[in-house]
């Protein structure tokens, strides 16, 4: 305190101002957090989880399977390639190389577009154009093209963060490239890598705007990749904008917000695993 | 197990650049598909008509597709979340990169992070039954209004803008600090007149990517604006606004025709707004690199 | 009375002792350098003389140090101090700003507001760290733009810009040209006859060529201290004699 009072007048208004809006901060997220735990723990009830969605459970079951769908078959189609890719620009790409210079351009492009033009993209491409209709594989193809620049930035980095060293030490015992890249560097940027993928995995269950009209919002469990199907968010948006369920709404959150926590937590431990 | 062969290692090759194109063909879809589907409906509505049009009754006889007042809407929304959101994100950020102590570090990071994670929907879902009732009780009106989407925004660009704005403050070189310290400057001088200014072209491309998110969100935005799609002066901030993203989100489910393809079109515009950002981005991130 | 007295000096980095019971005194107008192997403790002195070492979390000091009587870590407010005794870094650090504002940052810190004032400021400075003829038709344009023995001159005259009477230098010329460097020496011989310099140099012959007493330190000691002359051609430690023909280190 006595450290404040020394301060000149103006020293000590700028550094009370950044306390202030870092407490702010700090409260927004306990304020929003605070407020949909507290009035949607009361109404996590077994009937929640119901296998079959009605009006009068508003059961979240089917869209959490329908979630989980669509995270599985995103992750099948976007961490390969942006893996891949990846590896392509860290590994093989020569130095100035004009193709790499495209690659990172658009990756950049794709990162900055919002999920609503995805989902416009998503229906015209995969729904019409391709005559899926609203299915859980358009959105989730939607998504993957969303998750891409994602998936390939984390990878980039985490493969440009192994050492040299130790692919020379690998080619230097008469091992191929390829065999350095899967056996070597591969597994040690691993941990960066899966920290990216549970990153991409937080996005594809906090979507909406891309799915609404790719994946649709039919509250059943899809039987097929082909059906259409409404994941955790969209479920979650359709009973905030019914207004009937109120409660029930909250309690969605409260689910939603533990998954994305979850996943949060689990992608900060995996990123700190490689700083070490 | 991966035989090293001269084949595989060629197919592999292969592979891994075909890979590398993926990004570039799906750029080159949506600008085919997006504006395919849109420009179209442009030139049918006519250009000026629809960038310029006051008045949007698409299921009017006959309709008219005027998105002026979605594009203003987008430009006030936007231009309010940066007024909130700017300023306390910056702070925060120098607070966290030079003045908080190390244990309230710990805290506030992942703090940070949790809010970057948070579904748009939820926020959206907050600003409804928390934002909009505090609006409504402070102010009058109705409370879904463009006051209540820009502070909504604002929360949602926090993130961003702290992130990009901590991490350039904290490549700014130490020397710098000294050599301000060193002249007798007090800790808060050397970080906000030396360090900050340093770290200009970081913060400019945290703001600007924070307008991108911003002009981009679509559900959170949605739920608390109020939508109506009328013509907003700056000091209607309690009225209603629809944007860009609102209005294509809102419709598409019932569109049909010439309706379905302008909500196309003004996701032309949308992507259009869009690139211009990404390229003042990376514009200003060159310059910063020099 | 000298200008810096020095007491049984002690500093721990953590569990690392630094500084071993230095005492010594740096005379007024005059030019003391600090010589010795790298990691021997010479900047880590020369930078407790203006509490630059307070950044550094760990460290911990003990002992007298009085500037004109009185006790920089007691006395003195830290801001004040370090007003006093200007500080000169290894690498060039100047401000990515205009030239201009980089010495008008000093005086503006301590209050000085008068656009008048600060041109005049800004032109002493220049001119007494012998920059104003290259400096003067580009004030606003940005330090950057300098070469790097321009920008060592610039941050000497920022040094200059606030009146300090103490100069400390932590090998200012190690990373320059030898013609930079050349300049630079001359500088720092002509100003002494205002402020009292004290200069870390890894460069014996710098040493021998500008400085009025030496101090060769050895793992954190002061192993031996007095007229340049006299270390440098007779000095009374071994280690510093090995020192200085090249034998050691």
């Amino acid at each position: 305190m006595k450290k404040f009072l020394r301060k000149k007048p103006a020293d000590l208004f700028l550094s009370l101002f950044t306390w202030l809006c870092a407490a702010a901060t700090f409260l927004v997220l306990i304020f929003i957090i605070g407020h949909i735990v507290i009035n949607g723990a009361p109404y996590i009830r077994p009937s929640l989880f119901a296998f079959r969605y009605n009006s009068d459970n508003v059961s979240l079951f089917p869209a959490l399977v329908t979630t989980v769908m669509t995270v599985m078959l995103s992750l099948i189609i976007a961490v390969p390639v942006g893996v891949f890719s990846a590896i392509y620009l860290v590994e093989y790409a020569k130095r100035g190389n004009r193709l790499v210079k495209l690659v990172r351009v658009t990756a950049e492009t794709l990162a900055g577009i919002p999920s609503i033009v995805y989902g416009l993209f998503g229906m015209l491409f995969f729904v019409i154009w391709m005559g899926w209709g609203m299915s859980v594989l358009a959105g989730a193809c939607t998504l993957s093209i969303m998750i891409l620049p994602l998936i390939m930035r984390t990878t980039e980095e985490s493969l440009k963060a192994v050492p040299d060293s130790y692919r020379e030490g690998s080619f230097g015992l008469g091992a191929g490239k390829l065999r350095t890249v899967f056996r070597i560097v591969l597994p040690s940027a691993s941990p960066g890598i899966l920290a990216g993928i549970i990153l991409a995995i937080g996005r594809v269950v906090g979507e909406t705007a891309a799915l609404l009209y790719t994946a649709g919002s039919i509250a059943r469990i899809p039987g097929s990749p082909m059906a259409s199907g409404r994941t955790l968010a969209i479920h979650m948006y359709a009973l905030s904008s019914e207004g009937l369920y109120t409660g029930q709404a909250y309690a969605t959150a409260v689910v939603l917000l533990v998954v994305v926590i979850g996943i949060n937590a689990m992608s900060a431990y995996m990123a700190k695993k490689i700083v070490r | 197990m991966i035989k090293s062969t001269a084949k595989t290692e060629r197919i592999m090759q292969g592979v891994f650049t075909l890979s590398a194109l993926a990004a570039i063909v799906a750029v080159g879809l949506i600008c085919v598909f997006l504006f395919a589907g849109g420009v179209p409906a442009m030139a049918e509505i006519g250009v000026l008509d629809f960038l310029l049009g006051m008045d949007w009754s698409p299921r009017d006889t006959p309709p008219s597709f005027g998105i002026f007042p979605m594009i203003i809407g987008s430009i006030y929304v936007t231009a309010g979340a940066v007024l909130f959101g700017v300023p306390i994100g910056i702070f925060t950020a120098v607070f966290m990169a030079e003045i908080c102590p190390k244990q309230l570090y710990k805290i506030l990071k992942p703090t940070v992070n949790l809010l970057a994670g948070i579904p748009s929907v939820v926020y959206g879902f907050f600003g409804m039954v928390v934002l909009v009732p505090l609006v409504r009780g402070l102010f009058g009106g109705n409370g879904s209004s463009m006051l209540t989407a820009s502070i909504l925004l604002g929360i949602m660009i926090l993130p961003t803008v702290i992130g990009i704005t901590e991490s350039s403050l904290r490549a700014v070189p130490g020397e710098l600090y000294e050599g301000a310290v060193a002249l007798g400057a007090s800790h808060e001088r050397a970080v906000f007149a030396v360090v900050l200014p340093a770290a200009k072209s970081g913060v400019m491309a945290a703001v600007v990517l924070g307008i991108g998110r911003a002009i981009g969100e679509t559900m959170a935005v949605k739920m608390v604006a109020g939508n109506q799609a009328l013509l907003r002066m700056p000091n209607e901030f309690l009225r209603g606004v629809r944007t860009l993203t609102a209005n294509v989100v809102i419709e598409m489910g019932y569109a049909e025709g010439l309706h379905r393809e302008s909500l196309v079109a003004t996701g032309v515009v949308l992507f259009v707004f869009i690139l211009l950002i990404n390229l003042l981005f990376s514009a200003i991130n060159r310059r910063g690199a020099k | 009375m000298d200008k810096f007295i020095l007491r049984n000096v002690e500093l721990w980095y953590n569990d690392f002792k630094a500084l071993k019971d230095v005492s010594m005194d740096v005379e007024r107008n005059s030019i003391t350098a600090f010589i010795g192997p790298s990691g021997c403790g010479k900047s880590t002195l020369l930078k407790s003389l203006n509490r630059m070492n307070d950044l550094i979390e760990g460290c911990k000091i003990m002992g007298d140090f009085l500037l004109d009587g009185e006790n920089i870590y007691e006395d003195i407010d830290v801001n004040m101090l370090r007003k006093r005794v200007g500080m000169v870094f290894q690498k060039p650090n100047p401000f990515p700003m205009s030239i201009y504002d980089n010495i008008a940052f000093g005086p503006r810190t301590h209050g000085i507001r008068s656009k008048y004032k600060l041109d005049e400021i800004v032109e002493k400075a220049l001119r007494d760290a012998a920059i104003w003829d290259e400096a003067k038709d580009r004030l606003k344009k940005s330090a950057l733009s300098l070469s790097g023995g321009q920008q060592q001159r610039l941050c000497i005259a920022r040094a200059l810009s606030v009146s300090p009477d103490v100069l400390l230098m932590d090998e200012p010329t190690s990373a320059l040209d030898p013609i930079s460097t050349s300049k630079i020496e001359d500088l720092v011989m002509e100003l002494k006859k205002q402020y009292t310099v004290v200069i870390v140099t890894h460069n014996m012959q710098q040493a021998t060529r500008i400085s009025d007493r030496t101090g060769f330190f050895l793992l954190g000691e002061l192993v031996e201290f007095g007229d340049s002359e006299q270390v440098f051609s007779m000095p009374r430690d071994k280690r510093c004699e090995d020192y200085i023909t090249g034998r050691f280190g």
